[in-house]
């Protein structure tokens, strides 16, 4: 099976139901990407399939085998670096392991919705279980990565 | 020494050479050991240091490029331990800030052992970290200042009283200027100087400094930081196990040779706590356990129902029996003569800590030499664990202390579960390392849960309108009888299932609290605030209750029972002022208040929540705490605003329950923790004081409860007492 991953191909004999997660984790070693849950629960495994976040700990890898991967180590571009940037000067993570999957939820979510209210916030961000319960903090980063990405299309 | 893969934190044991590096010595270390032992607390001489290859390196090294990596006593889990630690260290040590490293170091307890408990052994938890740390590691950093001065005194030949130290820098009114590394070697070959000068904390830098940011962070938002689930071996292979469906049970038989057959898997292996599957990848190994058969014997399981067991310690409750551990007065006498009465039956649940990273542990024994790597809140008591299962010498462990993916007081089992079952794969594999990764429903349904309690509380109001008798009884299983720790029983009590009831700050004058302790096969833990967890939520509701009977405002109530509690006074009217208390509110909402001591620390909670069609949120919580001298204000913060929304979700959501003794709970839609859309606006207010500092991790939690449902029944006029609350009321 053939696998692109964060524009990288790779070559992988692998059981098709292997979930996504395991694959990268297990096969790849790339493992920024979070074992939760297993059952698509809490969004520590967050990747994006074609640009579209999804839950690759319940996705099977041969049903990604035709798509584009982009995993945490692979996020890039303003509204990944905005909301880096946010999270750093705001200290958001905890113990930090959600928070692979908190941004690439909120990056994915500014990349749509470049002035995200909190009813959107809560929207794109509510399937992301933080047991450290890092919300508020997630919460005003994501604001503050608007603001600054909103100050750079202004400038 | 076997190198880790890239990635992995290498451990210094064996590999550092002097050259290079400076550390606190092992001399201070021990010799001052004895000075700090905390007033009162029980005392057992430390054991004499296991072989150390470098006494050098026991607090702090400075490397080669400059950085200084200052080597923590406790496991980082997310509550900011290390850079609490590290902030006492670079404060001392007049460091720069962003050239600190954090490490977590373990494996002998002369060095690491917790101070705050009597320094014997090594522990992260109780929110002990910096009361144990406060001294140590400013002492460890005051002591490497003070040699690189003097260090440099003696190559600049000027009077070392007039060697500047700031910002990693050493300089002189003479224009001559160095940096740390180059006066390591020599600092390093000097005697340790006599007397030991710290700050005056006018000059702190760091302490006290919120716009300190934790260097864990960056790491943390780009997949980099290292879990135990993210170790990399060379042949490294993952057991998941086949755990007993009810506590108590045993294996009767499975099917090893079809699970054998199966791609990637390498062993089937029967250990003490279950069948292990040994694959190389996860899901091949969970695929194995899936296809094992297991057939279990039930007959000395625990097959009861949590609702048989609530029935059965309601009555427990209502008999009057147990232990009496606490009595001031009459009690009884004062509550039969009284004419205004509070009868209150509390329930509560088992919990689930439900740690983002589900459990795991990695074991590797090579040549009489055992490699632990895990989230290790224990580290000694596991290293003694593991030294035995592996038959080798407790030295021979070496421990690597990861950074756990959330913890909660889960990773801290006096029964050792994961690492037992870690170490007994790694000996049935000679030279293999093992990670035993256990599944969310093997997290979950695994036990170890904040045990279920009844609270009977009889209180009443005398003539005068104060509180007049307090009868409270407490049913419900000890965390510590039956296990390891049972000798920390004080004449058979277990007083973390008591905390905060018999030490209750307020004034009243015949006060009596018993504890029955329940026989029951679900194993339990201390769970983020332990008994705090449920004695706060009985003690704040029964006193707003009491409020209410005496017609006074709840806060003035509590305010006017603390007169000898100044400082539960203090956070209480801070909260109660910044939250507008007896302002008028938007209709709709509604507020209510808390105050509880834990864990050294003051907090109170003044909760605000809207009520419409039944369904309940909590729109804002304002704090006010008092955890000492703020040393990371901005992490005090951080915890409070977690603490709110894991009480929240617990008050909530939160119940482990049982049918015939299957756990009827096994992933995150059935045990609901908060969400984003349920987390409210936090507030908090830092109390300005010069007093030691205390813990930060459980304090703000046991107040959060009570403070909802405080402001629930002023909404609706009603008292629940039976958690969790539900979405409706």
């Amino acid at each position: 099976m053939q696998l692109s991953v964060n524009g990288k191909t790779h070559e992988l004999d692998v059981a098709p139901d292997t979930p996504l997660l395991w694959v990268l984790r297990d096969h790849l070693h790339m493992t920024g990407t979070k074992f939760g849950c297993g059952k698509a629960q809490c969004g520590a495994c967050t990747v994006y399939v074609n640009g579209a976040p999804a839950r690759s700990c319940m996705l099977p890898a041969a049903g990604a085998a035709s798509a584009e991967i982009t995993t945490i180590e692979g996020l890039r571009g303003p509204a990944a670096d905005a909301v880096r940037r946010a999270w750093t000067t705001l200290d958001v993570p905890q113990c930090g392991y959600c928070q692979s999957g908190q941004v690439m939820a909120a990056a994915e979510l500014l990349e749509r919705n470049p002035a995200p209210t909190d009813a959107d916030i809560d929207t794109a961000m509510s399937g992301n279980l933080c047991r450290c319960a890092t919300y508020a903090r997630i919460r005003r980063a994501i604001h503050q990565a608007a603001g600054e990405l909103e100050a750079g299309r202004n400038a | 020494m076997r190198s880790p893969a890239p990635g992995i934190p290498a451990r210094p044991q064996g590999s550092l050479s002097r050259r290079g590096f400076i550390a606190a010595s092992a001399a201070v270390a021990g010799g001052l050991v004895v000075g700090f032992r905390t007033a009162g607390a029980e005392a057992p001489p430390a054991p004499a240091p296991p072989p150390t290859p470098n006494p050098f390196d026991a607090y702090l090294r400075i490397g080669a490029d400059g950085r200084v990596t200052v080597l923590s006593a406790h496991m980082e889990g997310g509550q900011g331990v290390g850079t609490g630690v590290a902030t006492l260290v670079a404060e001392e040590l007049g460091a720069d800030w962003n050239s600190i490293d954090i490490e977590a170091a373990a494996g002998n307890p002369v060095y690491y052992g917790n101070m705050a408990m009597g320094g014997a052994f090594q522990l992260t938890g109780g929110s002990t970290a910096m009361s144990s740390s406060w001294h140590r590691y400013r002492q460890a950093g005051a002591l490497a200042r003070q040699l690189l001065v003097a260090a440099a005194a003696e190559a600049w030949n000027v009077p070392a009283d007039e060697v500047r130290v700031a910002k990693g820098v050493l300089s002189h009114a003479s224009g001559r200027r160095g940096t740390f590394v180059d006066f390591v070697e020599r600092a390093a070959a000097l005697p340790l100087p006599e007397d030991l000068k710290l700050k005056d904390p006018a000059d702190w830098r760091y302490i006290g400094n919120a716009g300190l940011r934790r260097p864990d962070t960056a790491a943390k938002t780009t997949g980099a930081q290292d879990y135990t689930i993210d170790v990399r071996l060379p042949g490294l292979k993952t057991a998941v196990l086949a755990r007993p469906p009810k506590f108590g049970a045993t294996v009767k038989a499975f099917d090893a040779a079809a699970v054998r057959r199966l791609p990637g898997v390498v062993d089937v292996i029967e250990t003490p706590r279950g069948v292990a599957v040994v694959a190389d990848t996860y899901w091949q190994a969970l695929k194995g356990r899936d296809a094992l058969g297991v057939e279990w014997d039930e007959s000395r399981a625990e097959t009861r129902s949590t609702g048989d067991l609530f029935a059965a310690y309601r009555k427990q409750a209502a008999d009057g029996e147990g232990i009496p551990i606490h009595g001031l007065g009459d009690a009884s006498a004062a509550f039969a003569a009284a004419d205004h009465r509070v009868e209150a039956l509390l329930e509560f649940p088992y919990l689930a800590h439900a740690a983002m990273e589900p459990l795991n542990a990695v074991a590797w024994l090579d040549d009489g030499r055992l490699e632990l790597w895990g989230g290790l809140q224990m580290p000694d008591h596991y290293q003694a664990v593991a030294a035995e299962i592996a038959g080798v010498a407790p030295g021979n462990v070496v421990l690597h202390m990861m950074t756990a993916g959330g913890f909660f007081g889960r990773r801290a089992t006096p029964d050792s579960d994961v690492i037992v079952e870690a170490v007994s794969l790694a000996k049935a594999l000679p030279g293999v390392p093992v990670r035993v990764q256990w599944s969310r429903e093997d997290d979950m349904t695994g036990g170890r849960y904040r045990p279920m309690y009844v609270h009977s509380v009889h209180a009443a109001l005398g003539a005068d309108g104060r509180v007049s008798a307090w009868k409270h009884h407490v049913v419900g299983q000890s965390i510590l009888k039956g296990t390891a720790f049972e000798a920390f029983l004080e004449n058979g009590i277990d007083a973390t299932v008591v905390e905060g009831i018999d030490d209750m700050p307020y004034a009243i004058p015949n006060l009596a609290v018993r504890l029955t302790m329940t026989d029951v096969g679900v194993p339990v833990l201390w769970w983020r605030s332990v008994g705090h967890t449920h004695t706060a939520f009985a003690v704040e509701t029964v006193m707003d209750d009491l409020a209410r009977l005496a017609g006074r405002d709840p806060v003035e109530f509590r305010l006017a029972h603390l007169d000898k509690s100044p400082r539960h006074r203090r956070v209480l009217e801070l909260a109660a002022d910044k939250a507008g208390w007896g302002t008028p509110l938007p209709a709709g909402r509604h507020r209510g208040a808390a105050v509880h001591r834990s864990f050294g620390t003051y907090v109170a909670q003044v909760a605000e929540v809207s009520v419409a069609d039944g369904e309940w949120r909590v729109e804002r919580v304002v704090c006010a705490v008092d955890c000492g001298i703020a040393v990371n204000p901005d992490i005090i913060r951080a915890q409070v605003e977690g603490s709110v929304g894991f009480a929240l979700g617990a008050i909530a959501h939160g119940a482990i329950t049982l049918t015939g003794g299957a756990v009827d709970q096994d992933n995150y839609d059935s045990f609901r923790i908060l969400r984003m859309n349920e987390m409210p606006a936090v507030e908090v207010h830092i109390v300005d004081s010069a007093e030691p500092p205390t813990g930060i991790g459980e304090p703000g939690v046991p107040p959060l409860g009570p403070a909802v449902a405080n402001a629930l029944t002023s909404a609706t006029g009603k008292r629940q007492r039976v958690l969790p609350l539900g979405a409706r009321v």
